[in-house]
């Protein structure tokens, strides 16, 4: 029989459909088998790399992917991955997140064991391009500006961006997203003191 | 569905490249447009990846379109492609990972990108594979253009800059591109979507007038208006 009869039979229509979503649901899943791997690698390595960018240079000599320990934080259970320089404990590093103009930004945050800020650094975001990624490293330094500081210092009221009384620097036409990575940290910071023994004793 | 006479590579390539500019002529794509050519940077990587899947995605809907009946020819190319964009970036996602970090958020925004269907309907799907991939390469190719003047103008006058992190996208070699105003703190309505309209609105005018200019010396009466698309 030839095609252009075949073609027009109804029954064909919903076979080829199925076929067709058969089909690419199986190349998906190839690709997602064949991708997983190297995917997950790439990640971990992604966050190694920002784990050793948070700390200061020399700060830790430890696999910190390796020294973890795990709280429930807002719910849900969250990681934190402790920097030892020798055996002695200097810090912990652990993300945050929170939603943003467009979606979760999550923030990885480096505390030093006296609740001091070391430093912080945006994981994974959907802002605006242009606009609310100013917070990526790469693209501006105002992550930076969490650098030393710490809950008393602000006062937490200060723990805000200029718009809402607080000391952080807003960005031109986005205030959403800069407010959100305050908050993602304050609350880092907040979590931390609540529950510094388990965190640096566990 | 059968072949229509197949069009010269060359028209295919002035067609997508200015004469039918999905941009700037079938007016396609108006959101990845409007959302990314905030800088010349992102409207090029936006363009780049984009040209990538045209291509692909032109050469499979051209592979398949004699078993695709037409009625339900729609769902099918919207499948496929949506499949083949989730492919692409897991594979981006695994092992160009530095490139995807860059690109990643352009990705998922070409399935919107109705340009891509846009050309399966109305070329892929009555044209044979080679030229298809030329189709795709041209009207990817002219997307890249128009979104890379745009975001180079809203970039300009809004931040004061042009290419700005080219070197993330395009490697290190290319920091020659980037330029900044010294002292020019930006116009906020040119990076924020009013600007992206009003400067795609100046774009057009001007194409306009220049092809209505070209048609008095020529002689001949100016062309139809470009059709508004429906995404």
């Amino acid at each position: 029989m030839n095609l252009d009869a075949i073609r027009e039979k109804l029954g064909y229509q919903p076979v080829l459909l199925g076929t067709v979503a058969l089909l690419v649901s199986g190349a998906l899943a190839v690709a997602a088998s064949s991708t997983h791997d190297a995917i997950a690698a790439a990640e971990a390595a992604d966050l190694r790399n920002s784990l050793s960018e948070v700390l200061p240079k020399g700060f830790a000599d430890n696999d910190l992917v390796k020294d973890v320990v795990t709280l429930q934080y807002k719910d849900k259970p969250l990681t934190i991955y402790r920097a030892r320089l020798g055996s002695e404990l200097k810090g912990v590093v652990f993300q945050v997140s929170e939603r943003g103009y467009s979606g979760e930004i999550a923030v990885l945050m480096a505390v030093d064991v006296s609740g001091k800020m070391l430093g912080a650094r945006v994981l994974k975001h959907t802002e605006t391009p242009g606009l609310g990624d100013k917070i990526e490293i790469a693209k501006d330094k105002w992550i930076l500006s969490f650098d030393g500081k710490s809950l008393g210092e602000p006062p937490a009221d200060k723990w805000a961006v200029k718009k809402d009384g607080g000391v952080f620097d807003q960005f031109a036409g986005a205030t959403i997203t800069p407010r959100a990575v305050v908050k993602a940290v304050k609350g880092g910071m907040v979590f931390f003191s609540e529950h510094k023994t388990d965190i640096l004793g566990g | 569905m059968a072949d229509s006479n197949t069009p010269s590579v060359g028209n295919v390539m002035k067609e997508g490249l200015w004469g039918q500019n999905v941009v700037f002529a079938q007016l396609l794509a108006m959101c990845p447009t409007m959302a990314v050519t905030t800088s010349g940077t992102n409207g090029l990587g936006m363009g780049l990846a984009t040209t990538a899947v045209l291509i692909v995605s032109n050469i499979l809907v051209s592979m398949i379109r004699h078993t695709v009946s037409s009625q339900v020819r729609i769902p099918v190319f919207v499948v496929v492609i949506a499949g083949l964009v989730t492919v692409v970036d897991m594979a981006l996602n695994a092992w160009m990972h530095d490139l995807y970090k860059v690109l990643g958020l352009f990705i998922a925004l070409i399935v919107v990108n109705c340009a891509i269907l846009g050309r399966a309907e109305a070329f892929a799907v009555k044209n044979g594979v080679l030229i298809s991939a030329v189709d795709g390469l041209a009207m990817g190719l002219g997307f890249t253009g128009a979104l890379t003047v745009i975001g180079l103008i809203r970039e300009f006058f809004g931040s004061g800059t042009l290419f700005s992190n080219a070197s993330n996208l395009l490697g290190p070699g290319f920091a020659f591109l980037e330029m900044k105003l010294p002292g020019y703190g930006g116009a906020l309505l040119m990076i924020l979507p009013p600007g992206g309209f009003a400067i795609l609105g100046f774009l057009l005018a001007g194409k306009r007038a220049m092809e209505a200019r070209q048609a008095r010396h020529a002689g001949k009466p100016a062309p139809a208006h470009a059709e508004p698309a429906h995404c």
